[in-house]
């Protein structure tokens, strides 16, 4: 027995010959949070899909906690939690009556059930919306039932499709400090087109494009990737490039519009006392330094667009 | 667990007006049709000299009471059954049920019960109805145990196909019109073959298979035709279910 709460292995999933999804292999640990990452119709909510059961795999097998999910589907799926891209909400029902329902689906043993609708409700922040009927409740309210509904057996992988959709700014931090909670002891996924809500949640990123994982890694890698060894700098009386690189550590230097300039550094030093030193010096009228960025939109740009750009000097 | 998702439906259906109202129309009839039976087993029994036309009580006003009710359930279970799948599927809430840990024939078997229960109501109101007779007549017991075991065999035949067609598309109304026409076909197909009752075909008939129940008499064969009719449907609504897990 290994310790992988969630191992897909080589799934894969046709629509009527057009692979959805192809060859998605990873694993999680306990006390991770995986993001998914992905443009549109790039195959997340498929592969979730069939991580829980709700679809088969026309190619390989899911295993949570070391049980197969083709194998065991009861003993497998009493071990998620999930929410659907669609809510699965029954409107006619009240916020309670629907959570115990939820409980009682999911083994929550009877004596336990009313405890358990109360600690999901206060962790979603419903308490005082019990009585009322989902229908009535606002969007961001009705979000918050479906997330209370994946957690209320306490499961051992949650599996949340786009939870943040629809919610406000203050809703949407208390989810993600929920996301992050939860995601302590057991194992979530989420999949989001929120790019820095990824680098905020999670501990590992997935970004999937057309079917395939095209990035598979703990989010540092990401973050290094993003921030790289550039600096910004803004001058009033800009240097040539070539006089800026004559200051220690520097490798390249770009000049940009408005007075700005980009340099590019050795990797394990930190040239921006020298930078400022300098400028000091020649008189540059240095008034902004900052790390320079790219951000992640550009890097999820990059990956996902890899393919394109490798194929082309083939073509050429 | 088959029990859970039963509740789950029960719930649902009284959660909504609909419930309550069809209930409340159904037991209005029956009472108006009771009542009517009632005052006609004197006025027709008055104008009966001979011992070989009286009938009892309960078998007058009880066949004029099930025969009412096995008819109008034909209108009743559709409207009922025709949101058990297609509703779910509309609002797409059918995730919610496949990612529990329960199986599609327990899902299938909760909702079919689920419907029963509901129904059952009914006929134990119809029995409860008829056997107020007791105070001022002697009536005849198993009578009443009869027909009711035939009304709630065939309710639960009727909920059965109308799963079915519930879990074949996603507008209710069309699950119910599909639903009104086989059962109507199905209850009338003995008068097509009025003139040949041995066809295969007419045996096929509902209502052939109620008219022994409504007589007094349980007949194993019946019991076994509804008991078939009934699996039939719930096997073919799992592969039904099944089918959108596979294909997707």
């Amino acid at each position: 027995m290994n310790n992988f709460t969630v191992e897909a292995i080589d799934l894969t999933r046709l629509y009527g010959g057009r692979e959805a999804v192809s060859n998605v292999s990873f694993t999680l640990s306990k006390g991770q949070v995986l993001g998914f990452l992905g443009p549109n119709g790039a195959g997340k909510s498929t592969t979730m899909k069939m991580l829980t059961g709700n679809l088969a795999p026309s190619n390989g097998s899911v295993k949570i906690c070391g049980i197969d999910m083709m194998e065991n589907p009861k003993e497998a799926k009493a071990l998620i939690g999930y929410l659907p891209e669609m809510r699965p909400l029954y409107k006619e029902l009240t916020v309670d009556e629907y959570l115990t329902i939820a409980a009682r689906l999911h083994r929550v043993s009877a004596s336990h059930i009313k405890k358990a609708v109360e600690i999901a409700k206060e962790r979603c922040g419903l308490g005082h919306m019990s009585q009322r009927l989902i229908e009535n409740l606002s969007n961001g309210y009705q979000q918050r039932v479906g997330i209370a509904q994946a957690i209320i057996h306490n499961p051992m992988v949650v599996i949340l499709d786009e939870p943040t959709v629809g919610l406000d700014p203050i809703q949407i931090r208390d989810i993600r400090a929920l996301i992050r909670e939860v995601g302590s002891e057991r194992s979530v996924i989420i999949s989001t087109h929120i790019l820095p809500e990824v680098e905020m949640v999670c501990d590992h990123v997935q970004i999937i494009d057309k079917g395939k994982l095209v990035f598979n890694g703990a989010i540092d890698v990401l973050k290094k990737q993003r921030i790289g060894n550039k600096l910004m700098i803004a001058m009033r009386n800009p240097p040539s490039a070539e006089e800026m690189l004559k200051v220690a550590g520097i490798l390249e230097a770009e000049s940009l519009e408005g007075n700005l300039m980009r340099v590019r550094f050795a990797e394990d030093t930190s040239p921006a006392e020298a930078i400022v030193q300098a400028a000091v010096v020649n008189h540059w009228g240095l008034y902004q330094i900052a790390p320079d960025q790219t951000s992640l939109e550009d890097v999820f740009v990059q990956l996902t667009y890899q393919e394109p750009a490798v194929s082309e000097p083939i073509a050429a | 667990m088959i029990i859970n998702v039963a509740r789950k439906e029960l719930k649902s259906m009284f959660a909504s007006p609909m419930g309550w109202v069809i209930l409340s129309l159904l037991m209005f009839a029956f009472g108006t049709y009771y009542l009517n039976g009632v005052n006609d087993y004197f006025a027709v029994m008055s104008g009966a000299m001979r011992p070989a036309e009286r009938t009892g009580v309960t078998q007058f006003v009880g066949q004029n009471v099930y025969g009412f009710a096995s008819f109008m359930v034909l209108f009743a279970v559709p409207l009922l059954s025709m949101r058990l799948i297609s509703e779910e599927r509309r609002s797409q809430t059918l995730p919610f049920l496949f990612s529990a840990p329960i199986s599609l024939t327990e899902i299938v078997l909760g909702k079919f019960l689920g419907l029963v229960a509901f129904l059952s109501i009914l006929v134990l109101f119809i029995g409860g109805m008829l056997s107020t007779l007791n105070i001022w007549a002697d009536i005849d017991f198993g009578f009443i145990v009869a027909n009711s075991i035939g009304l709630l065999l065939m309710v639960a035949s009727f909920s059965a196909l109308g799963l079915y067609f519930s879990s074949m598309t996603q507008q209710p109304v069309v699950a119910a019109i599909l639903t009104f026409i086989a059962l109507f076909a199905l209850m009338f197909l003995d008068r097509f073959f009025a003139g040949d009752p041995s066809n295969i075909l007419a045996s096929l008939s509902l209502t052939r298979h109620f008219q022994s129940f409504s007589g007094g008499l349980i007949d194993t064969a019946d019991i076994a035709y509804f008991g078939l009719f009934i699996a039939t449907f719930l096997t073919l609504t799992v592969r039904r279910l099944d089918a959108d897990r596979l294909r997707g």
